[in-house]
């Protein structure tokens, strides 16, 4: 399983990064919301985690990952349990789910937005989704965000416009909670992998993609990153990991997912 | 007992300033037919409780809205509503804006007859800041805070199932019944459309009424309204009507609602707005999503 390939695309390298985030999860329910976490969830349950369990996206729990886009007609998916749209919050607020989510905003304490930009709460400038499940997830699980293009409009200074998701601040703490309570782990990016791991749950730099600087991810970031000493190279994919890619995404529809497909090593 | 009726007779019952709620979730299974015939009324200052798509999008753009209570709107493959986006952008319209579970939580309150259900869900968020009537408490069992999440009492809940029998036992065929079946126990009145009317019969089969998620005294009238959902899906009857939602999205930026509400709602029965969208047939051939 480690032959390193010798070429591969940022998608590719960005999900064997994410896939990385579940990789010592055990039996969690892991959420990829959109195709490359959705692929790097599916690369974690057929590789070093297969006690993950997936969902079909729509009702049922299934005991191996279904492939992404149009499948063939005579495709019959893994069923494991039903688990409907009232369910999945059963098992959110149970606590044993791993989601990897992709905010419009992220500020420094780890909050997260996908509600409005801009304007006042009664007139935005911009109107989105809406909260979701960012609330009930952020407070009950674990999170992991997806990024896929690093810069100051996702870092975003001070806090997000609309916090939808708990983060490490301590002046939005509730009442006999510590900041330890929340469980924020990877943020998988276009540039590098960071955690929120750095001092008081900063945003701590883990490792550079191929042919990205420190310089780089700072410019592209709203606040300060906590940057260690030592920065590993984010790893490249193994030909191992791109053959089962490839099986989980026939269509090859994460050569579409970031703009004009950019290799692996810049 | 015989619940049938029409869908005019339904809209017949709703009063401006009533708070409703609309079943189904994004571009899946929602009432469509219901609310084309809400669009055709005079009814206004709607306060609209739903996992929303089009259903909020088209009523809000229709000025029938105050307020909606949402987590979010949208019609998944087209990320975000054009039509709940403007009347957000313009500021025409007041929002209770919480989480997906939360909704939940808040049906199920008003089901069980409860004011609140407890929850951590909004602590340390904005959803507990832009929303002033939520309140957040102390337990009496331990030294956290929690929020009270309030009963969403509903006036009337709008539904489109699968089929029903003329006493008001609904059946949910698809992968997921959403929470239709809060939004039945949490209101004083549902109304129910479904794409087929069956016997009472039908039901004595168990694989059949395993597929019934409320009980009949939850249903107030049932109306026949095949493809009544369109342009939303009714799997495993009908998917979505992916090319329908993109005329209906590129309207946004090209004449605005009028343009489309002229097109295929007013001075239109359903039946000449099933003709206009390619016919019965067509509906009931449009293809399952692929998740």
């Amino acid at each position: 399983m480690s032959t390193p390939a010798k070429e591969f695309s940022l998608a590719e390298l960005m999900i064997c990064a994410g896939a990385e985030a579940f990789r010592h999860d055990g039996e969690v329910l892991a959420t990829g919301i959109g195709l490359i976490p959705r692929l790097a969830a599916s690369l974690a349950m057929k590789t070093f985690n297969p006690d993950l369990m997936m969902t079909d996206s729509e009702a049922f729990v299934l005991s191996e990952p279904n492939p992404v886009g149009n499948r063939p007609d005579d495709f019959v998916q893994k069923n494991e349990t039903w688990m409907g749209f009232s369910r999945i919050f059963d098992n959110v607020w149970s606590r044993k789910r791993h989601a990897m989510v992709g905010p419009t905003q992220i500020d420094q304490y780890g909050q997260a937005n996908i509600s409005t930009l801009g304007g006042s709460y009664e007139q935005p400038k911009v109107q989105m989704l809406g909260v979701r499940g960012f609330p009930g997830n952020s407070i009950s699980h674990a999170n992991s965000f997806f990024v896929p293009s690093h810069n100051k409009r996702v870092f975003v200074g001070g806090e997000c416009d609309m916090v939808a998701s708990i983060g490490y601040n301590p002046a939005r703490l509730p009442k006999g909670y510590s900041l330890n309570d929340v469980d924020i782990r990877f943020v998988v990016t276009d540039l590098c992998i960071m955690d929120w791991q750095g001092p008081d749950h900063q945003l701590r730099l883990v490792s550079l993609h191929p042919g990205v600087s420190v310089k780089d991810v700072q410019e592209n970031t709203g606040f300060d990153v906590f940057i260690p000493e030592q920065i590993a190279e984010t790893a490249a994919p193994t030909e191992e990991q791109l053959n089962i890619i490839q099986q989980l995404d026939p269509h090859n529809l994460r050569a579409r997912q970031l703009k004009d497909n950019p290799p692996g090593r810049r | 007992m015989d619940k049938r009726m029409t869908t005019a007779d339904m809209v017949g019952e709703l009063r401006d300033g009533m708070t409703i709620g609309i079943g189904g979730w994004g571009p899946r299974r929602k009432p469509m037919a219901l609310v084309r015939e809400i669009l055709r009324s005079d009814l206004k200052d709607l306060t609209i409780v739903a996992y929303g798509g089009a259903d909020v999008g088209m009523l809000c753009a229709a000025g029938k809205v105050k307020k909606v209570v949402f987590a979010f709107v949208s019609l998944d493959f087209i990320p975000l509503e054009p039509y709940f986006r403007q009347a957000r952008q313009k500021g025409e319209i007041e929002v209770m804006e919480i989480d997906e579970g939360m909704m939940l939580l808040g049906l199920r309150a008003a089901a069980w007859g409860c004011p609140f259900i407890p929850t951590q869900i909004g602590l340390g968020t904005d959803v507990i800041k832009v929303n002033s009537d939520l309140k957040v408490i102390g337990s009496p069992y331990d030294e956290k805070e929690w929020v009270a999440m309030p009963a969403l009492k509903l006036d009337v809940s709008l539904l489109h199932v699968d089929r029903a029998d003329e006493r008001g036992v609904c059946q949910i065929k698809g992968a997921d019944h959403y929470m239709d079946d809060w939004f039945a126990r949490a209101a004083e009145k549902t109304f129910v459309t479904c794409d087929e009317l069956v016997d009472s019969d039908y039901f004595a089969d168990p694989e059949q009424s395993r597929y019934v998620f409320w009980e009949r005294s939850m249903t107030t009238g049932v109306s026949l309204m095949p493809g009544g959902a369109h342009p939303s899906s009714c799997t495993p009857l009908y998917g979505f009507d992916v090319a329908h939602f993109k005329e209906y999205n590129a309207s946004a930026k090209e004449g605005g609602f009028a343009v489309y509400f002229d097109k295929y709602i007013s001075n239109t029965t359903e039946e000449e707005y099933q003709q206009k969208v390619g016919g019965l047939e067509a509906i009931r051939s449009l293809p399952m999503p692929v998740y």
